[in-house]
């Protein structure tokens, strides 16, 4: 009997097909978000309200991870240049979507014809924070009925992300989410989150959230030249 | 659940080292898990029994190292376990902390024959 050292990350083979995403996302000059959220926060909402904001300025296609159904991907098919629904109910995962099944959409999508790619993970809040798929920015949305206390209950999920979103603001009245506290604990976490506080029902909010996303899209796209 | 996926890489690692070592029996392979990540052992445990069946991993056990969550202060750089739901620096009374431990996920070391 003999012990062979091995020290292998486990998720590499992920790690590795995030990395191939993302390169072919370049080639393309295609910007692409990875929107997570717990159910209902108001995923699906976002991109709606962001292809509304935006589409007169860039050509956005979107992916839609879901367990079962296609009501997501049939709310979106209108408004954007292109959509890919993952049904994950059929696979090895089906609580987050992995940068096998971004790879795989993205054959399927004609990313010379697309400027922004919005992917919409699977309502969770663990699980999707274990697996990187390739894009340029990682996006958790909180709303308000959730409770103030989610940074504090997946740290992963809020220390990676690079802007949390704090959706259904138009409830603030009715409930006692206490916005400061939700703010302190996601910062304390991560130090270069960017927030954003918006209502996906009203549109308040909606300008800042996208002129952030075209000072992103424009600050890689010049690293690209 | 994404432990399928997970456990069958682990698999490959296991069965590849292995080959590369030219060993014939895995009878144990060590994993360390960090605390915070969302990994199930059990779950690990029962897809590698059903994966591993017909190869010269058959039948070995795992053995999951817990990783504990830890944090650094970003003030004065004291790492340490937080004890409960808020995470203050004992030291510094600091909330700003970095993630320094509980997010592994590795292969340490197979034994094998
Ligand atoms: N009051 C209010 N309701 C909202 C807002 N944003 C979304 N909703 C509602 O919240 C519900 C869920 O929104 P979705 O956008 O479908 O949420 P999701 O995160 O895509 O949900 P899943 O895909 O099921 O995980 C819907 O009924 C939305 O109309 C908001 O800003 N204010
Ligand atoms: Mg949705
Ligand atoms: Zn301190």
């Amino acid at each position: 009997m003999r012990k062979i050292e091995v020290i292998q990350n486990i998720l590499e083979a992920n790690e590795s097909i995030a990395t191939q995403n993302q390169c072919l996302l370049d080639k393309h000059k295609v910007f692409a978000i990875n929107i997570m959220s717990s159910p209902g926060a108001g995923k699906t909402s976002l991109i709606l309200q962001t292809i509304a904001k935006l589409k007169n300025k860039l050509r956005i296609a979107v992916v839609e991870g879901d367990v079962a159904s296609t009501l997501d991907a049939e709310r979106v098919k209108n408004e954007a240049v292109a959509v890919v629904q993952i049904t994950t109910r059929y696979m090895s995962e089906n609580c987050t979507l992995i940068a096998n099944m971004i790879s795989h959409a993205l054959q399927s999508l004609p990313l010379k014809d697309i400027d922004l790619l919005l992917i919409e993970n699977v309502g969770n809040l663990i699980c999707p924070s274990e697996f990187i798929l390739g894009e340029h920015k990682r996006v958790v949305i909180s709303s308000l009925p959730e409770g103030d206390d989610k940074p504090t209950k997946y740290p992963m999920i809020f220390a990676d992300a690079d802007a949390v979103i704090i959706n259904k603001l138009d409830l603030l009245p009715y409930l006692d989410f206490d916005i400061p506290a939700f703010r302190h604990a996601a910062e304390g976490l991560n130090a270069k989150v960017k927030f954003f506080e918006l209502s996906c029902k009203t549109g308040m909010g909606i300008e800042n959230w996208c002129s952030w996303l075209l000072n992103e899209i424009k600050a890689n796209s010049q690293k690209l030249i | 659940m994404h432990e399928l996926g997970i456990t069958e890489n682990i698999v490959n690692i296991a069965l590849d080292k292995a080959k590369e070592v030219q060993a014939s029996k895995i009878t144990k392979i060590n994993l360390v898990i960090g605390e915070l990540s969302g990994f199930v052992p059990d779950c690990i445990q029962f897809y590698f029994d059903f994966l591993s069946k017909d190869s010269i991993a058959e039948g070995a056990s795992l053995h999951f190292e817990l990783a504990p969550a830890q944090f650094r202060c970003r003030s004065c750089s004291t790492v340490f376990c937080p004890q409960n739901t808020i995470w203050t620096c004992p030291k510094c009374q600091s909330q700003s902390v970095e993630i320094a431990g509980g997010r592994e996920l590795y292969i340490e070391s197979i034994e094998a024959k």
